[in-house]
């Protein structure tokens, strides 16, 4: 398969490089826990009871107020390869926790998989609409509706006191997580990002790498989520956590006009080497692939390189990573042939999209 | 300090591994450790916020400072609808079914409080399990609007209010 069409395949709307504020947040995600009441939860749930999870929410899918808000899929993770399995965790499609761990886990996803719902999780489901750029509104909005019809169709587990009651009693009440993913080169360079960040989380806010629970950040690129679900309502934690990305927004502009004005020429060289190295390595690892990047996105949005888009760096990101490499090789690599075979992509989709935006923009 | 793995890099990470008493101590670089992923928690996916969370239960759980508490109550409760014990709820820090949070609801005040800084719900209430709590919390939400359309001095709409105030306190009424 060519690149161009195995790229074609890959990308969810998410890695679009478009959207609100799309400089700096690459994307927005909100995610509502929820069980059904009659059954027990996934952690000790039988096979049968888990089917049934599946069955009531087929039923649902069928349904008309279903299928009026998009086109839907159904996988059930039996069925795929653990590499596909692997794909659609580094896709943000899936948790790692339903990839890895879950028994008769199913995913339903949206056809420009802006949503997908997780079954047998470590919830019975779990809603997750993930937008490109800065629209949490807009994909609380959306999980909203999805939530809607679904109720309809099944007993949600929920109490007075509680709200939705969950496995984890990090979930219960809304059950919402709400997040988003945020580039952050200048406050990392401008060494800000500490206090910022520790800043954060004494307002119930939490930051993660992008992956996640438990990783690092890598990339300069930070997840920052709502921690409270309990007490507050899901539009004050939307707003919570939107004015404060508004205001992190801010200070990465700053940031980067400072860096500009008082160090241009310096800055101009550490991005355009990183630029030169994506370009002309043969090997690499895909934490160096991953600063190289970021430095590559910040040239970009700051207007320093021309003959690339963010679109670009974005899909990047994700097809850099071992499961993407591998499906497009067709076969498992050793780490060591990754790293040839990431520097090996990454060159080639530099060189097209490169040769492809002079010849169009002249 | 070299890497004991590789031989070549400074190791920079430490680890101390402890099985059935047996202490076992790692010297690794970066990327060795890296290599060894699974083993250590932090790269493992096994270690999650459940395991911090496992520590917080349990902290709860036990008994108080005052020292004339009963035996470790934990032990022995049970939740009757799905048989999750309290001990293995506090070691994975997951419930096993909706009745969990009646069975264990006197140990779970202090955990909300504490993860949350609340103990009440206030957001979404879904409308077929919600019944008669999505027609309070309606009220409530209704009442609001009216002060608000009194201050200012929108009579019309605060008149509209008022009667879908008394239309869903007559639902909440009848049987």
């Amino acid at each position: 398969m060519s690149l161009q069409r195995f790229i074609q395949q890959a990308v969810s709307e998410w890695m679009s490089g478009e959207g609100p504020d799309s400089d700096i947040v690459f994307s927005s995600r909100v995610r509502l826990a929820r069980n059904l009441r009659q059954i027990p939860f996934p952690l000790l749930s039988t096979e049968s009871q888990a089917k049934e999870v599946i069955e009531l929410v087929s039923k649902a899918m069928e349904s008309e107020d279903f299928s009026s808000l998009d086109h839907f899929e159904q996988l059930t993770l039996n069925n795929l390869s653990g590499l596909e399995k692997r794909v659609l965790v580094e896709k943000h499609l899936i948790s790692p926790h339903l990839a890895n761990e879950s028994r008769h886990g199913a995913v339903i996803l949206s056809e420009n998989e802006s949503v997908s719902i997780m079954i047998n999780e470590e919830d019975h489901l779990r809603i997750q609409c993930l937008y490109p750029g800065f629209q949490l509104h807009e994909a609380w909005s959306m999980a909203n509706k999805i939530d809607d019809v679904l109720e309809q169709y099944v007993d949600y587990a929920f109490d007075e006191r509680h709200g939705y009651l969950t496995s984890c009693p990090t979930n219960v009440g809304t059950g919402i997580r709400a997040s988003v993913m945020m580039h952050l080169p200048a406050l990392v360079l401008t060494q800000q990002i500490n206090r910022i960040l520790s800043a954060i989380s004494q307002i119930g806010l939490v930051v993660r790498g992008i992956y996640g629970e438990g990783s690092e950040a890598s990339g300069n690129l930070f997840q920052i989520s709502n921690q409270i679900t309990l007490g507050h309502s899901e539009e004050e934690i939307i707003s919570n956590l939107y004015s404060v990305t508004k205001q992190i927004i801010e200070h990465e502009r700053a940031a980067r006009r400072t860096l500009l004005e008082s160090n241009r020429i310096r800055i101009e060289d550490k991005l355009c080497r990183s630029y030169g190295i994506l370009f002309n390595a043969r090997v690499i690892e895909s934490k160096e692939a991953a600063k190289r990047l970021s430095d590559l996105r910040l040239a970009i949005d700051t207007g320093m390189i021309t003959d690339l888009n963010s679109k670009t760096i974005n899909e990047l990101m994700v097809l850099i990573q071992p499961g993407f490499l591998q499906m497009y090789s067709g076969k498992d690599l050793t780490p060591a042939q990754r790293d040839v075979r990431r520097a090996e992509l990454i060159r080639e989709r530099l060189q097209t999209v490169a040769n492809d935006l002079n010849e169009n923009g002249g | 300090m070299i890497c004991q793995e590789c031989g070549q890099k400074p190791a920079t990470l430490h680890f101390t591994k402890i099985v059935n008493g047996e202490k076992t101590e790692f010297r690794l670089c970066e990327s060795c450790a890296g290599e060894k992923g699974d083993m250590f928690a932090g790269a493992s996916p096994n270690f999650s916020i459940h395991h911090l969370l496992s520590g917080l239960l349990k902290f709860d759980a036990a008994p108080s400072v005052t020292g004339s508490d009963p035996p470790p109550a934990e032990t022995v409760a049970r939740c009757e609808t799905c048989g999750l014990t309290y001990a293995q709820f506090s070691k994975s820090g997951r419930f096993g079914c909706v009745d969990c949070y009646q069975q264990f609801a006197q140990r779970l005040g202090p955990i909300f409080r504490r993860i949350h800084g609340n103990m009440q719900h206030s957001g979404k209430v879904p409308r077929r399990a919600g019944g008669v709590i999505r027609i309070r919390k309606e009220i409530n939400d209704l009442k609001r609007q009216l002060q608000q359309s009194i201050e200012s001095e929108e009579f019309e709409q605060a008149a509209a209010i008022r009667d879908q105030i008394k239309d869903l306190e007559k639902q909440l009424a009848s049987p």
